[in-house]
């Protein structure tokens, strides 16, 4: 076991912020009761947009602000609007969501293909910076890879001409 | 613009997106000079974040030049350069208010459980983040803050949440002079929690984690004890025979959802995703930490149920506190800090990536390869 050849009052900037009142029974919220009050806050302006923003069925408005990335689309787009049925607390929210984000990566090809752009997926992946660091580990993926894919190949041609 | 675009698990790239538009009054327009990776965004990177949506820019630790604001914004101009908190707050619900910035209620629709974060999938309000030339910044007046003239903005980038969130994640342990803290991780988070432990008067700091250079790394920069959990057949029973068989005082998971160290985990919680994370490090740091004490959660889970030991929680008695950092309620303490040289933030940046080559820097941070602790991505862009 290394032993630190240090003592903590040696290191710059020891105890500075040392609270004796900082233990698990004061709140490191400002407490002010303001939640007892309910949506009593002045809301900032509402956002407007044209998109389709999905919402959670646990709070009663759109939030005055959000974001407008990708809104949902496609099949994945069906599979997030099932999932907001369900509130945060269910499995019937999350699990649709999970399955939506794989179908979408299905989706995010076709979408490459049909606008005539064929996607560099080893670049996506970075395998150019693994060829500079990790070099070994990479070829012996690929090749593990190429071997199961070229087995897997074998075996549905051996299965058609029987 | 250019700007990181994510296609799938471990799949990103760079592309041409349109240019962000002013949407709200608050709104400001934010020409990004700095954008690290977060560990954090490996959750997304790796398909972890239920409604991370193909097409999306990732991107929460962001400074930049104000380009365009909003008719509402008052506190900043055109040309102000600022460091941007990942958390996108209103400054006037509740949340707000009582100094949560992490939980605004009036920035993510999607979800009531956490406030917006740039960049962060669409349960985190679906905003696109600044991984790219250019940043929608909503509510300019509250988060965004004027870099001090004599900053280094590596330093400033890493106020936006490296440096808070590692500083809440020592605030939350309730430290008290003298306490021995151990920290589950030695990512930028986890080494910034025990450096920033020494600052509440810890008496001991250990921190934990598989990665030698890493370990290696935090011994040097917080000073602290550093072990590699690879070479223990137990770190749970190393923790109690190093803290005299009674446990830490408190324990940090500075983790989150990537947790290796369980072949059941790794296979639940990365492989199938059937749970909300692999939870070794949280289980480790409940069953580490003495009776009564304190376990401090600012590694990052996805929102379905984890798998912890939550029958010791209750036996022993232990205090969980966690939260996404409230980094403009840190910023001040903490500019401070940076100022008069208690902490040095921009030391733990050992990448400077172009962002054209965004998909090698994911793979780099990802993979932990060449010695990586924090990578920043520079867009062409950025003049300063």
């Amino acid at each position: 076991m290394d032993k630190p050849t240090y003592h903590p009052a040696q290191i710059k900037g020891w105890g500075v912020d040392a609270d004796p009142k900082n233990d698990p029974t004061y709140p490191m919220k400002q407490r002010n009761d303001g939640e007892h009050e309910g949506y009593s806050w002045e809301r900032p302006r509402q956002q407007t947009s044209d998109i389709e923003i999905l919402q959670s069925n646990e709070r009663p408005n759109l939030t005055a602000v959000f974001g407008t990335s990708t809104p949902p689309a496609g099949l994945s787009g069906m599979l997030r609007r099932f999932a907001f049925k369900y509130s945060e607390s269910s499995y019937g929210h999350w699990l649709p969501l999970v399955l939506a984000d794989r179908v979408g990566v299905v989706e995010g090809i076709v979408d490459d293909l049909r606008r005539g752009h064929i996607p560099n997926i080893p670049e996506e992946l970075g395998w150019k910076a693994e060829w500079k660091h990790n070099r070994k580990q990479l070829v012996t993926r690929v090749l593990i890879g190429a071997v199961f894919t070229y087995a897997a190949l074998a075996y549905l041609r051996g299965g058609k001409d029987d | 613009m250019l700007a990181m675009n994510y296609r799938g698990p471990q799949r990103v790239r760079i592309d041409h997106k349109p240019m962000p538009e002013i949407q709200h009054p608050q709104d400001a327009i934010v020409r990004v000079t700095r954008s690290c990776i977060c560990g954090s965004d490996l959750h997304l990177y790796n398909g972890s974040v239920p409604d991370t949506r193909v097409g999306m820019t990732f991107g929460h630790e962001i400074t930049g030049v104000v380009e365009q604001l909003g008719s509402e914004v008052q506190n900043l101009k055109v040309g102000d350069h600022v460091l941007v908190p990942f958390n996108i707050a209103c400054g006037k619900c509740v949340f707000c208010q009582q100094g949560l910035f992490g939980n605004c209620h009036e920035s993510n629709p999607q979800a009531t459980a956490v406030g917006g974060i740039f960049g962060y999938s669409h349960t985190a309000g679906g905003y696109d983040g600044g991984q790219a030339e250019y940043v929608r910044v909503p509510y300019a007046d509250v988060g965004p803050t004027v870099i001090p003239a004599n900053m280094d903005p590596d330093d400033a980038v890493m106020l936006t949440d490296v440096v808070p969130t590692g500083y809440q994640a020592a605030e939350m342990g309730g430290i008290q002079p003298g306490d021995t803290v151990v920290v589950f991780g030695a990512g930028p988070v986890g080494i910034m929690a025990a450096r920033c432990a020494w600052l509440f008067g810890a008496g001991r700091v250990i921190i934990i984690d598989q990665l030698d250079y890493r370990l290696e790394f935090a011994r040097n920069y917080c000073p602290c004890e550093a072990y590699n959990f690879k070479e223990m057949d137990d770190p749970v029973l190393f923790m109690k025979k190093t803290t005299d068989w009674l446990g830490a005082d408190v324990c940090i998971d500075a983790v989150g959802a990537e947790a290796n160290g369980s072949v059941m985990q790794n296979i639940l919680g990365r492989g199938l995703k059937m749970v909300g994370g692999a939870t070794p490090a949280l289980h480790w740091a409940i069953n580490s930490v003495k009776k009564g004490g304190i376990v401090s959660i600012v590694g990052v889970y996805g929102p379905i149920e984890a798998l912890v030991p939550i029958g010791n929680v209750l036996n022993k008695g232990l205090t969980i506190r966690a939260n996404q950092a409230s980094v403009k309620r840190l910023l001040p303490r903490l500019i401070e800090h940076v100022q008069n040289g208690t902490l040095d933030p921009k030391a733990l940046i050992t990448h400077r990536i172009p962002l054209e080559y965004v998909s090698d820097g994911y793979r780099i941070f990802s993979a932990k390869l060449d010695g990586c602790i924090k990578p920043v991505l520079l867009p062409p862009s950025a003049t300063s």
